[in-house]
């Protein structure tokens, strides 16, 4: 891994961790983005923190670009010491894989697509090596992931998966990015699963859709009253298959006020878990029982 | 106090400097495309900088009011009627109770913004009124205004006609020169294409709205040969998914760089070769389809000195309507 700084313009500074996406490279842009909030550096208005890099927004009235970036390096040796260990939570996300929704969608959209004659989850499937859309929804769905980025629209949360590198999903974007994605999507491209948290333009594969929402402006949504942005960067998701009939009961119970996520407090621990991925990952489930 | 929305325009919104601070998770900190047009709109008619007005992109909309009002009208060039009468731009004149307030076509630049004495005062969403409607968010229930909608605006401090001396306001010259600073991913380019993409001229393409402007006309990008790192996806213009900042230039698949604004995107998996420094992000809100443009490269010291020359003129216009 090698640390890169470079200027975005003359208002920020981009700090990329590692070309590559590692959850160590998340741990290291954690950590240093840690350290340069606590160092309350005059000028920094905003840091923003994503997979494997971040970028802090600073005033050049105020410090000089020069100065910012020198303060930012000099806090790199803090980062790479320190505990790659986080308090998060396991949240469970229901979705209603093949739903009518996401496919009226991305068939709409057949056109920009790498196989135009499937679906997109035939095509990832297929890619991905598994013999039936079944194997490869057991594969995307029983083993946790991990919110390594939110951000690209409002609160729309970036997710790796926790599990060994070769095991990981990856799938290219659509050819170019379709112009419309419903609401509460589940997608997936390069290593990344989203949620496309509204509805808007999107080039990642869908093959889902969740009746929870994870973004309202209204503030109306039960879980959704003190904050209107559900997800954290650190965040452990659980997805859950459900049927029509399971979605739209809950869809209905979000309506009325009544719905609440299932969450549990855990820890995650980077080194446990390279230690003993399946053991990590089932303890971080066995929380949700609990609950 | 109020005005009515007779007509809306094309994309009327509500708009102020922005709520900062969200960008963190996805929600860009928004606001007037034009700041400096906004800012001296609302000295024009004695609000705070920051108060929230109308950005209207290529149309003007058309408003009656309920009460005597002070408005202003600055940015694009565009006739201004108060019941059928002219009204100068960069001035403030008052429009009075029933009377209408409406726009001829647009004869330069791409959006007007409009102050009221006392400033819009609709609810305040994450600290600023601006309007984002991707994230359904301030203005009216965060979309654009539409016709019928009654919008509120605050006290007024002054009744004060007055007009401003425009040789205060920055010439524009043509082609139109966006002046870059180069970093980010820049080195994911070949020497031959880093120079033509100084060398060629730009046009503004129609794809060009408040979360980003959209070139075509030059040379696609030439990349520098490597293995794509784990995660980045198959396209020698991905990367690992990273944060974008409000300036900085993508260009998907190597085709069209996009210059992100104030509604940009937070992150994502193209690269960016740079961005456009912070005293030109204004003029880019001035900018129509098919406009010619020029992208310029400027040393951290000319892009501080620029950022400099805009706060002094500023100012100036600040010095000249106290």
């Amino acid at each position: 891994m090698k640390t890169r700084y470079s200027f975005g313009g003359d208002e920020h500074v981009y700090v990329e961790i590692d070309e590559e996406m590692s959850l160590e490279a998340f741990f290291i842009a954690l950590s240093l983005r840690n350290a340069v909030a606590e160092a309350e550096i005059p000028g920094v208005t905003e840091i923003c923190p994503a997979n494997a890099s971040f970028e802090v927004r600073f005033d050049p009235d105020v410090i000089a670009p020069e100065e910012i970036m020198a303060r930012i390096k000099e806090l790199e040796h803090k980062a790479e010491v320190s505990d790659k260990r986080l308090e998060t939570r396991i949240i469970e996300i229901p979705v209603y894989f093949q739903d009518p929704w996401t496919h009226e969608t991305l068939m709409r959209f057949r056109e920009r697509h790498q196989d135009p004659t499937g679906s997109d989850l035939d095509y990832a499937a297929r890619i991905n090596g598994y013999d039936s859309v079944e194997a490869f929804l057991e594969a995307f769905h029983s083993q946790p992931w991990f919110v390594s980025m939110v951000g690209f629209v409002a609160g729309l949360p970036f997710l790796y998966q926790l599990v060994e590198r070769e095991k990981q999903i990856q799938v290219p974007k659509y050819l170019r990015p379709r112009t419309d994605t419903p609401k509460l999507s589940v997608g997936i491209g390069g290593c990344f699963a989203c949620i496309y948290s509204v509805r808007g333009a999107g080039g990642y594969q869908l093959f889902g859709i969740t009746p929870m929402p994870i973004y309202d402006p209204t503030q109306t949504v039960s879980y959704l009253k003190d904050f209107m942005v559900f997800f954290r960067p650190g965040d452990i998701v659980k997805w859950k298959p459900v049927d029509r009939a399971e979605y739209e009961r809950i869809e209905a119970a979000v309506a009325a006020g009544t719905y609440t996520p299932r969450i549990a407090p855990v820890t995650f621990d980077l080194d446990a878990f390279n230690a003993d991925i399946a053991g990590t990952n089932a303890n971080l489930m066995e929380a949700l029982n609990g609950i | 106090m109020a005005f009515k929305v007779v007509k809306p325009g094309l994309s009327t919104t509500v708009q102020d400097l922005g709520r900062p601070g969200y960008f963190h998770l996805g929600i860009p900190e928004g606001g007037a495309m034009d700041r400096f047009a906004l800012r001296v709109a609302n000295m024009l008619v004695g609000n705070d900088e920051g108060a929230a007005g109308l950005e209207a992109v290529f149309m003007g909309p058309e408003l009656t009011f309920d009460a005597d009002t002070l408005v202003a009208v600055t940015g694009a060039e565009m006739p201004i009627f108060v019941d059928g009468e002219p009204r100068e731009g960069w001035s403030a004149f008052v429009v009075k109770a029933g009377q209408t307030l409406r726009f001829g076509f647009l004869k330069a630049g791409a959006r007007i913004y409009i102050a009221f004495g006392g400033g819009i005062a609709t609810p305040l969403a994450l600290g600023s009124r601006s309007t984002y409607p991707i994230g359904a968010l301030g203005g009216i229930d965060g979309r654009a205004i539409a016709a019928g909608d009654v919008v509120p605006v605050g006290e007024a401090t002054t009744m004060t006609e007055r007009s401003l001396d425009r040789g205060l306001l920055a010439p524009v010259s043509v082609p139109v020169s966006l002046r870059v600073l180069t970093g980010l991913y820049w080195h994911r380019l070949t020497p031959a294409c880093q120079a033509r993409f100084f060398a060629d001229e730009w046009v503004v393409a129609p794809e060009a709205d408040r979360m980003g402007y959209r070139f075509r006309g030059g040379a696609p990008m030439e990349f520098v040969d490597r293995e794509q790192p784990f995660g980045a996806g198959s396209d020698p213009s991905n990367i690992v998914d990273g944060c974008y900042s409000y300036g900085s230039i993508q260009v998907p698949g190597g085709q069209e760089p996009i210059v992100l604004h104030r509604d940009a995107v937070s992150g994502g998996g193209y690269f960016t070769l740079g961005a456009v420094i912070s005293a030109d992000m204004d003029l880019i809100g001035q900018l129509q389809p098919n406009t010619k443009v020029r992208f310029t490269e400027v040393t951290m010291e000319e892009a501080l000195a620029a950022r400099a020359a805009r706060r002094d003129r500023l100012a100036k216009l600040r010095a000249a309507l106290a």
